[in-house]
């Protein structure tokens, strides 16, 4: 109690497939135990085939989003082309280290493709931007025992796109039904080099 | 434990406030009304400590008010409203003494022709809600509305469930609100509904 992470709940979790990867978050924002909104998205786009996910306190997910939503439009304008991935794991992570000793409550994940060669690409951070680089899977919130457990249990590398929309969904569903602060909702993003499919998964309503 | 309670209907939004001012066991007030009008489309309702609440919503009020004035009589939407009152409770949030107040604004877009209502606590947390609370009065009220609440419903059905959420709490809560001011925000904008 009174953790600021885990005061207003919510969970993450973002995968890589065969040229894919998937990314996707709860829909919960609450207030302890106290469910305030089915309709809080976690997952923020960043150009074309970029994505970062924001859990933790809630506050904390605003800003960032915000300053992220910033910092990329000044990098736009510098570079006149989209941030890449990596870059973006490079930006959080300074960004982050920034506020040392009085860090923003929050566990970030980025994952996408690089621009030109379609690599998948993720990643996921500690509240001061240590980043912690992922062949497979990376998991944040307060459900992140639960997806860890799943992940290790469902994931398989390589995996289609179909497959792996699949996979992440049945885990992030099955991790938030065992986490009274996540779930009321689900969203799934799909990145592949030609399009990004972004899905809105019906949960448990309790 | 003031109550303030939110309802976004089909073309309005309604803010209910409790009209006890108190301070530990004591009331000390039955007629505090705890909103401020902001701009004619944008009310504030808001609960807290006792000196920040009153403090920070003039605050807020006075820029609304300046925005206006600069910018040849433009009023600031809701969403930008909430945004502005949003980003002034963040920063706070991280200063030496924080505001420790919360709010509900009531807004109607004027461009977009829509009510709404928007959550914001003390860290800075907002949500754009169809019906909302703060303190425990949430606790009573938003499993009501969650039962009772349509998409559509008019003033008069929205008035009709306040009552009920209002009535709820007297039956569960164990102190005396003194009543309630109820303002309704709409296309014609803020006006005061009477008390209840």
């Amino acid at each position: 109690m009174s953790d600021p992470f885990s005061l207003n709940g919510g969970s993450a979790v973002a995968m890589v497939g065969k040229d894919c990867v998937a990314i996707a978050s709860d829909l919960r924002l609450g207030n302890q135990s106290l469910g305030l909104s089915n309709n809080f998205e976690k997952i923020f786009q960043f150009g074309d085939k970029t994505f970062l996910g924001l859990t933790g306190l809630a506050t904390d997910v605003i800003t960032l989003s915000e300053v992220f939503r910033f910092k990329h439009n000044l990098y736009k304008l510098r570079e006149e082309r989209d941030i890449e991935p990596k870059t973006l794991a490079n930006l959080v992570s300074s960004t982050l280290y920034e506020k040392r000793f009085g860090p923003y409550f929050v566990s970030p994940l980025v994952a996408g493709l690089d621009p030109k060669s379609n690599v998948p690409f993720i990643c996921g951070f500690d509240s001061i931007g240590c980043i912690d680089f992922a062949k497979d899977f990376i998991v944040g919130g307060t459900a992140s025992d639960q997806l860890y457990g799943l992940c290790e249990s469902l994931y398989e590398p390589s995996l289609e796109p179909e497959d792996l929309f699949e996979t992440i969904s049945q885990v992030l569903l099955n991790a938030v039904d065992r986490d009274a602060l996540s779930g009321w909702g689900a969203v799934v993003y799909i990145v592949t080099k030609d399009k990004i499919i972004r899905r809105v998964l019906k949960t448990r309503q309790d | 434990m003031d109550v303030i309670l939110g309802l976004r209907v089909a073309d309005a939004t309604i803010i209910a406030t409790s009209k006890a001012a108190t301070r530990g066991i004591t009331v000390l007030k039955s007629s505090d009304d705890k909103t401020r009008v902001l701009n004619p489309h944008n009310l504030i309702a808001y609960t807290g400590e006792a000196g920040d609440t009153v403090n920070f919503a003039e605050y807020i009020q006075a820029n609304i008010q300046l925005y206006s004035m600069r910018e040849n009589d433009i009023e600031l939407s809701p969403k930008a409203t909430a945004s502005f009152i949003r980003n002034q409770l963040a920063t706070s949030i991280r200063s030496r003494k924080p505001y420790q107040v919360n709010v509900l604004l009531g807004g109607y877009d004027v461009a977009s022709n829509t009510p709404t209502l928007n959550w914001i606590d003390y860290l800075g947390t907002q949500v754009e809600l169809p019906y909302a609370a703060h303190g425990y009065a949430a606790f009573y009220c938003t499993s009501l509305f969650d039962r009772h609440y349509k998409k559509g419903m008019t003033v008069d059905e929205g008035l009709e469930l306040l009552k009920m959420s209002l009535k709820e709490l007297e039956i569960r809560m164990p102190l005396d609100f003194k009543g309630y001011y109820v303002k309704i925000i709409d296309k014609d904008g803020v006006r005061d509904a009477g008390s209840l």
